[in-house]
């Protein structure tokens, strides 16, 4: 199997588990993110079987959740919090970012700029590692005996602070802070790489703008990761300290349990600064890679350039230096001074310019295209659908002054849903369908691929259309029950509604898992470029090898976008054929 | 039960998109059998046509939202201010509909018009300036638009003038409840810190302040219409968040900082219980009840009470176990109304000395969580105590 490439030999250790290939650390990365999917989507049918029949006895509670967590099959009001905050953290980190990006970084970035490997291969497998390590620690915070963290994924200070304040806080955020740390780690050193990888292993003729957009969606996530994680894993540090050593970074005036505690000083706004100073740049950390696989998924389903091809990049860069900036719009009601919320206003609503000229400029590559409608393709369809749905409402979310009577609200978990969540999952979605012959030399099957698709479309709309509207009716999020306001007992047949799309859709996931672990034995062989595509990394052989391309490496002579480019027989021009006499590279 | 029930759902769901896979696989009988994986003319073909539905499914599903749903969102707001929310939020939201209406339907039926065919050629189109300017250009406008209007109103709203008249009240949250605090007759609120909490004295006001003595603790919240109220929240423990939908008012309540947000109510209690949008929407609550009553007594439970409208402060930001039930009942009448409620409220120093009056209790000198500091002040004295 292993193709001996003079310097080492493969061992099953070396080549299935403490692998330095990327295409190997890929696929670890792609099964983990995968199987913490579903961990994260089962919590969130947990909580939302909570409100749509609340404080009603569930078997599955039972069985699931244990006689502690639910007693009597009934949810405990706090172990619900516990649950949408894990959700959160889990598909937040683990699935949308190191899931998403950790796959397909680690798959495309050295296939498609023609190198053998990462720059640094071991820190590659640490990372990896370091992310399973992460997992290990999250999963392990929910056995823990007091609950796991339940302050919400943004674990605001106080409440994540005293254990006084939610059991949760106790033990099961100690694990969750540590989790991250170590998370933060791993995230870091991925990073790098991909960096370093991108700016020095490109092979001859791969100059910067002849990357595909998947290369440079990647690169500039990179970047916004190496920016922000540190910020805040300085803010997770800062609030071990308040936690365990009685600092007062956070905290200060505070009365609980009919006792004073010393804090004297501090301020949780503080916290929601650090915070939001990662957990903005955060959504685009999710958000880039998928729009970058979706480029180039749509430029080859298409069979046409993407239209744009520069403009995609400036509003690639254009998002991520807004995305760094924008953060207080998660703050505009936090008490901080008007005038900031009048400068984060500003900034937010600018960034709808570069995403409106992504949104039509996918429209326009479909343009008078020949559309092979595969899999792939109409996840990348669904992610500018969803994108353009979510993205429009953050419009009302980012204005400061509307944002004053939703904040906090159902609609903006209809808004980041949509947008972030099931477009960066759409990504994700398209980029397995896209990449899957490359990364297990099969193929998977297309009509369990469209059943996939068209049940998860109906019911993503099916699940967060309604919810803009219980949030306008003022129903906060983050309720164990709304059944003690009779104000909102008019809203509780869409909360059924809603749940109901939810089991469907996650239900048909499993067709989605069935095909997918199927395909990897017993699917079909795949040719070497199904898609017909012109990138690099389908000129390399489907077998593993260590270094990808058994001989010479490829040389590039074009962009990766010369689909159906006249004068020439075939509908894609690979980037290793060498330029025609007279023939112009027509983007410039 | 209910769990097994979903259980089994679940699995014929599962059965239902086997069987579903199995026809779409007798449909491609006849031609030859494809298990290529990868998408051929008839596969384009289907799927394009359900690209066109499914830009019909979300009009429809708007539609649907919109009769089912749209009764839902807040409606009439009654407060100076949120007739200019309401009219900003409007304006988005037509902005937002045509963008959608028009983009979903270029994105999904461009998917139906151009799926592929064998021998089509797609059109090489890599670039166009002009275009991609009018994609730009666009929006920008839309968007100063609203960011200019965006900011006016907010800062209407945002700060307060100094000179204003306004009614001071204080809104103190803590896990899980509210409690409010009128400024009295010299309309100035009593310095106050968490350190001063003592007994009945719960919300911390330093009675050595000459403008606590006459502030006043209530747990309902009275509001004199027409009349600009300013809100000085102040939580004790964890984060809250004062959320009064009706009004288009919300803020974090922060330990250890005091937070601001003013309006001025504009439409009683009585008054909004008599409009139709409400008595429709109390009409339609307290049928939903009644059918879960019927339930409940057959279950032999209490009855639900039925629904009388009143405004709210519920707690908006994740705050403990019981996050779900913080509420507090805001009454909005007229000036006179106000005027009486308000005399008949004990001032807090009242409250205090009647407290302490009848028993004289050793246990209840003060101890050493009572250290008197003033939380605008200096750390010295806590870092001196410990």
């Amino acid at each position: 199997m292993s193709h001996d490439h003079g310097h080492h030999k493969e061992t099953f250790i070396t080549k299935y588990i403490f692998s330095i290939d990327h295409k190997m650390i890929a696929k670890q990365y792609l099964i983990s993110g995968l199987l913490m999917g579903i961990i994260g989507v089962a919590l969130s049918l947990f909580f939302r079987m909570q409100i749509a029949w609340p404080e009603e006895s569930f078997e599955v509670f039972k069985i699931f959740l244990g006689e502690k967590m639910a007693p009597g099959g009934v949810m405990r009001n706090d172990i619900y919090l516990a649950l949408v905050t894990i959700h959160g953290t889990i598909m937040v980190f683990f699935v949308l970012t190191a899931g998403l990006s950790g796959t397909f970084s680690n798959l495309l970035i050295p296939l498609q700029i023609g190198a053998r490997d990462m720059a640094s291969g071991f820190m590659n497998m640490l990372s990896f590692w370091l992310f399973f390590v992460s997992c290990v620690v999250m999963i392990a915070s929910l056995f823990v005996e007091s609950g796991p963290a339940s302050a919400g994924w943004t674990i605001y200070p106080p409440l994540s602070a005293l254990e006084e304040a939610i059991p949760g806080s106790g033990m099961g955020m100690t694990l969750w802070l540590v989790s991250m740390a170590i998370f933060i780690a791993s995230s870091l050193m991925g990073s790098l790489n991909y960096i370093v990888t991108v700016i020095n292993l490109r092979t001859n003729g791969m100059t910067m703008t002849r990357l595909p957009l998947t290369v440079w969606a990647f690169f500039i996530t990179a970047i916004i990761g190496v920016i922000s994680f540190p910020v805040l894993f300085s803010a997770a540090l800062l609030l071990i300290f308040d936690r365990s050593f009685g600092t007062s970074f956070y905290l200060s005036d505070i009365f609980i349990k009919g006792e004073v505690l010393h804090y004297q000083g501090g301020s949780p706004v503080l916290f929601e600064h650090l915070f939001w100073f990662l957990g903005h740049p955060e959504v685009y950390i999710v958000l880039l890679p998928a729009l970058g696989i979706t480029s180039e998924v749509i430029a080859t389903n298409s069979r046409k350039p993407i239209f744009g091809y520069r403009a995609m990049i400036a509003s690639i860069i254009a998002i991520a230096f807004l995305s760094t900036i924008v953060w207080g719009h998660h703050m505009f009601i936090s008490g901080m001074n008007p005038f900031l919320g009048s400068v984060f206003t500003f900034t937010t609503l600018l960034i709808a310019i570069p995403s409106a000229v992504k949104a039509f400029n996918y429209i326009t590559t479909l343009w008078k295209g020949n559309l092979q409608l595969n899999p792939g393709m109409l996840f990348s369809i669904g992610l500018v659908s969803t994108f353009i749905t979510g993205g429009l409402t953050g419009i009302i979310l980012g204005d400061s002054t509307l944002d004053i009577n939703v904040h906090d609200t159902y609609f903006v978990v209809a808004h980041f849903h949509l947008v972030m969540g099931i477009s960066a999952l759409y990504g994700f979605f398209a980029g397995v369908y896209h990449w899957f012959p490359r990364m297990f030399g099969r193929m998977m099957n297309k009509t369990q691929g469209y059943i996939h698709f068209w049940v998860t479309a109906v019911c993503a709309y099916g699940v967060f259309f309604p919810m803009h509207f219980i949030g306008m009716a003022g129903l906060p999020r983050r309720y164990y029950t709304n059944s003690n306001f009779p104000l909102f007992d008019e809203l509780a047949d869409t909360n059924v509604l809603i749940t109901m799309f939810a089991l469907v859709g996650a239900a048909f996931q499993l067709v989605f898992f069935w095909n997918f672990f199927y395909s990897i034995f017993k699917g079909k062989k795949a040719p070497m470029n199904p898609w017909r595509s012109t990138t690099l990394e389908w000129t390399a052989p489907v077998e593993h090898i260590h270094g990808n391309w058994p001989g010479e490496l490829p040389t590039v002579h074009r962009w990766p976008y010369d689909y159906s480019k006249p004068g020439h027989d075939e509908d894609f021009v690979p980037q290793t054929t060498p330029m025609k006499e007279g023939e112009v590279e027509l983007h410039h | 039960m209910n769990g097994l029930l979903i259980l089994l759902i679940i699995v014929l769901l599962g059965i239902a998109a086997w069987q579903l896979s199995k026809i779409y696989s007798l449909t491609q009988i006849g031609t030859k059998r494809d298990d290529s994986g990868i998408a051929n003319d008839r596969d384009n073909n289907i799927n394009g046509y359900l690209m066109f539905a499914f830009v019909a499914f979300i009009y429809i599903v708007t539609i649907i939202s919109f009769v089912k749903c749209g009764s839902f969102v807040l409606d009439t707001p009654a407060s100076e201010h949120g007739k200019d929310y309401d009219n900003l939020m409007n304006i988005s939201f037509v902005i937002i509909f045509i963008v959608q209406t028009f983009t979903q339907f270029l994105l999904h039926y461009f998917a139906f018009k151009y799926r592929g065919k064998e021998g089509q050629k797609a059109l090489y189109f890599a670039d166009n300036n002009k275009l991609e300017a009018i994609w730009t250009i666009i929006p920008v406008i839309v968007l100063a638009v609203l960011i200019l209007y965006g900011l006016y109103t907010w800062n209407q709203i945002m700060y307060v003038d100094e000179d204003e008249e306004v009614i001071n009240i204080e809104l103190y949250a803590k896990q899980f409840g509210w409690e409010a605090r009128y400024s009295g007759e010299d309309n100035t609120l009593g310095k106050a810190n968490v350190r001063y909490i003592k007994d009945v004295n719960t919300l911390g006001v330093d009675m050595a302040d000459a403008a606590s003595q006459d502030d006043k603790v209530v747990a309902e919240i009275h509001l004199p219409v027409g009349k600009k109220i300013h809100f000085r929240m102040r939580s004790q423990d964890v984060l809250h968040s004062a959320y009064m939908p009706h009004f288009r008012a919300q803020m974090n309540c922060v330990p250890g900082m005091v937070t601001e947000f003013a309006f001025v109510p504009t439409i009683t209690t009585a008054d909004m219980r008599a409009t139709d949008m409400m008595m429709k929407k109390v009409d339609g609550i307290n049928k939903i009840r009644a059918k879960k009553s019927q339930k409940l007594i057959a279950e032999g439970k209490p009855a639900l009470e039925p629904y009388t409208f009143d405004y709210l402060l519920l707690c908006n930001k994740i705050c403990g176990a019981s996050h779900y039930n913080m509420q507090l009942k805001i009454i909005v009448e007229s000036e006179a109304d106000y005027k009486k409620w308000l005399a008949s409220q004990k001032t807090l120093s009242a409250v205090i000395k009647e407290a302490n009056a009848p028993k004289v209790d050793p246990a209840t000198t003060p101890d050493a969580t009572n250290v008197v500091v003033d939380s605008t002040k200096t750390l010295a004295q806590v870092t001196a105590k410990k």
